[in-house]
């Protein structure tokens, strides 16, 4: 008999489709297995634990929580991208307390809090560790709106922490006690980041922490963290697999120093070091002993420190899997990252000196990137900021690397062509995104005509994030991208001609996109407006900093062609969101 | 389509990043495509930068580009405080080099500072026509007669400033 093969597990008990559930991280594949049936559904919904929100406005926490009550672990991102740029106002939204409070009053067991780009406030915190006993980890990455205070309260009542993980936020520094907080009974910490922190810490109370803390494995310090000081830390925690180091006087005395390499020396676990600013080349040189095994190392805050020095000791980390620096290193120093670092797998160059205004001419230029292309078989991200490029050399890259997944490529002066035939950078990139066949992530700069996105939109069909700033001549551009790339999640486009006739064309693509933000292009408050009546399951939110309150109720016909500063719009199924400031305008 | 005529005449002028409301004419464009490159005012230096483009009245910065998070751009080496000395002066004061872009305005800048003028800068011959000899200390120590290396290199490697009277300088 020839009976199709009937999926048995509709029979298996809920315990043993939850056990092979439990299996499934991902939480896209999460998603997918909760459409297949009523009962996975349910069953998927208890057994999740840990939920990703790309988007905190797409989503309220009542729902979430209806949904998914056994929510262990949260991520939430907030602010769009571009607030990394200064190109959103400080109080756009974003804010944090909605979801703790929902969370504290359903009592859900929360462990496990990672933010992006989101407003918290010192409140939030008291009430987050207040409220979830098993709480275990937060990190916190490009957030704002809390003090020290609030650290205090995390590190005073979280008695199960595990790790505190401060990525670059902006924290009003009270110079308080927080360290003092850990209670002597705290020694279960993993990972502890403060790098970003301004002000003074009381370093008796870090060095006691540290050394009760016998499971510690990352530490970054920030810059009231003198050299004697380091090296306390490092004797007590000789078991430290990650390290971010604060900033030292220029010169070190001899004694001081020698014991800074003998600290380190011990720490046979290190693999992953970073901080640096304000640190003298010196300093670095104490890391010698180490560097062969490290494989992930971020120089990138480090300006005081020449190229030359860089050059000399990247050379000897030849495990070395992630590479951040700064563009002082030069198109020399890479050549020799190219030749040394052959497990080298993510690459940023950041510049030095963004506005140019040292000029000086050893940053770092196509040359560089070739020569990395063609040394590191196993690149596969890439952010590289520079003064001029050439189609040829993102020819030869495109042949060298077909593996990338992310490639993100900055020339500093915008619409700058082709710096040998004067030509549109199209090719090259066209280049790219045909050779790459699992981009995920590209951004473009230089000169750019609608060209270029006729070859996104024709090959990249794995793209699910696109930046563009100053390219493209026409609406046929756009369309290009909207209508080619079936993954594309986040479209985010600055100061290019993009107008209605593209944002138009096909509305329903925005229900299968995270979000789309458009700023100094062509678009008009008629042309947002007719979107937003086309998609009412759309947040369509124009952003206009010179706005008041009056300025709102003044909107007439007339102002139906004035351009759009700044729009964003994101697909949401809780409507319209409350907490807009004036300066935003939701249509 | 006609619209896309309309669209294909739009140059360049329209991607331009304006400062101010959408609609309004802004009379201090930001312009994308001008370079920002300084105009030295005095030759001292051997980096003499080509005329080409006329230096902006103030250094103006397109917002939010190069796209870089603001606490890596504060990071640069962006403020250089070094002390500055005069012979017979009672106290010593603290200046920025990173305020100035070249010999001229330092030079200019410190003889207000201490009420002196400072001679007239050449090669071969030092500071001559006043009493007063700027020098400074550089990353290895020594004490070297300002002006006579190209200003970056200058402002890079200054850990200390001293107005010697002409008296106590003989070599210059």
């Amino acid at each position: 008999m020839n009976k199709a093969l009937k999926f048995p597990m509709n029979y298996f008990p809920e315990e043993v489709i939850e056990h092979i559930f439990d299996f499934i991280a991902s939480h896209r594949d999460r998603n997918s297995i909760s459409l297949v049936s009523k009962s996975w559904h349910k069953i998927e919904r208890y057994s999740r634990h840990q939920v990703f929100i790309g988007n905190c406005y797409a989503i309220s926490p009542e729902r979430l929580i209806r949904r998914f009550p056994c929510l262990r672990s949260l991520t939430l991102k907030g602010k769009p991208h571009f607030a990394d740029f200064n190109l959103v106002p400080h109080e756009w939204g974003g804010f944090l307390h909605p979801w703790i409070d929902a969370l504290s009053k359903a009592r859900v067991g929360l462990e496990e809090l990672r933010l992006k780009r989101m407003v918290v406030s010192d409140e939030s915190l008291e009430l987050l560790s207040r409220s979830f006993v098993s709480f275990k980890s937060l990190v916190l990455v490009s957030c704002d709106g809390f003090t020290t205070d609030g650290l205090a309260s995390i590190a005073a009542n979280c008695r199960n922490l595990r790790e505190l993980d401060l990525q670059e936020n902006e924290i009003d520094d009270h110079r308080g006690q927080w360290l003092n907080c850990f209670p002597d009974s705290c020694t279960t910490l993993v990972s502890l980041n403060f790098a970003c922190l301004k002000g003074e810490i009381n370093l008796s109370a870090l060095e006691r922490l540290v050394a009760r803390s016998t499971n510690l494995k990352s530490l970054k310090v920030n810059r009231a963290v003198p050299l004697d000081g380091l090296t306390r830390l490092m004797s007590c925690a000789p078991q430290l697999v990650d390290l971010g180091v604060g900033c030292y006087e220029n010169e070190a005395e001899p004694e001081s120093f020698a014991s800074l390499m003998a600290a380190i020396k011990k720490c046979t676990l290190l693999r992953s070091l970073s901080g640096f600013s304000e640190v003298a080349s010196v300093c670095l040189t104490a890391f010698y002993p180490i560097c062969e095994n490290l494989t992930s190392l971020n120089l990138s805050y480090a300006a005081e420190i020449q190229g030359n020095h860089l050059i000399e000791f990247v050379q000897f980390c030849k495990r070395l899997q992630l590479l951040w620096i700064l563009d002082s290193i030069g198109d020399k120093g890479l050549e020799v990252v190219a030749s040394s670092c052959k497990e080298l797998q993510e690459l940023r160059v950041f510049p030095s000196d963004p506005h140019d205004e040292e000029d000086n001419n050893t940053a770092v230029t196509e040359v560089g990137l070739v020569a990395i292309s063609a040394g590191c078989p196993k690149l596969h991200s890439i952010l590289y900021f520079c003064k001029q490029m050439t189609n040829e050399a993102l020819i030869t890259v495109a042949k060298n690397c077909p593996n990338f997944i992310r490639f993100r490529l900055c020339i500093l002066e915008p619409n700058k062509p082709d710096h040998i035939t004067s030509q549109s950078l199209d090719e090259g990139f066209g280049a790219i995104v045909q050779s790459c066949k699992g981009l995920r992530r590209l951004s473009v700069s230089g000169l750019l005509t609608d060209k270029v996105f006729l070859y996104i939109g024709m090959y990249a069909e794995q793209l699910e994030m696109l930046s563009i700033a100053f390219a493209g001549d026409t609406d046929k551009g756009m369309l290009y991208v909207l209508n080619g790339c079936k993954k594309l999640r986040k479209l985010e486009i600055r100061d290019s001609p993009f107008g209605n006739a593209a944002l138009l064309a096909d509305v329903g693509k925005y229900e299968t996109m995270r979000s789309l933000w458009m700023s100094s292009c062509e678009v008009t408050l008629g042309g947002c407006k007719r979107l937003a009546r086309n998609a009412p399951w759309l947040n369509v939110e124009i952003i206009n900093e010179n706005e008041n309150e009056n300025g709102r109720m003044e909107r007439n016909e007339e102002d139906e062609r004035e351009k759009v500063d700044r729009l964003y719009l994101y697909r949401t199924v809780v409507g319209t969101r409350k907490d807009a400031p004036p300066c935003v305008t939701i249509l | 389509m006609a619209y896309e005529e309309v669209i294909n005449e739009l140059n360049l002028k329209d991607t331009e990043l304006r400062l101010g409301l959408p609609g309004t004419d802004e009379q201090a464009e930001v312009s994308c495509v001008k370079s920002n490159k300084r105009q030295f005012h005095q030759s001292n230096d051997e980096h003499n930068l080509k005329e080409e483009y006329p230096p902006p009245p103030a250094k103006t910065q397109i917002v939010g580009w190069p796209p870089v998070r603001s606490n890596r751009k504060n990071n640069n080496k962006s403020v250089s405080y070094v002390k500055v000395s005069m012979d017979g002066a009672p106290y010593l004061r603290k200046i920025d080099l990173k305020m100035y872009k070249n010999y001229h305005e330092l030079l200019k800048a410190l003889e207000n500072m201490f009420k002196f003028t400072i001679g007239e800068y050449s090669e071969r011959e030092g500071y001559k026509g006043s009493g007063f000899v700027p020098t400074y200390e550089d990353k290895d120590g020594d004490w070297m007669l300002v002006g006579d290396v190209p200003w970056d290199m200058f402002s890079s490697s200054c850990q200390k400033l001293r107005i010697m009277k002409r008296s106590e300088a003989p070599a210059f």
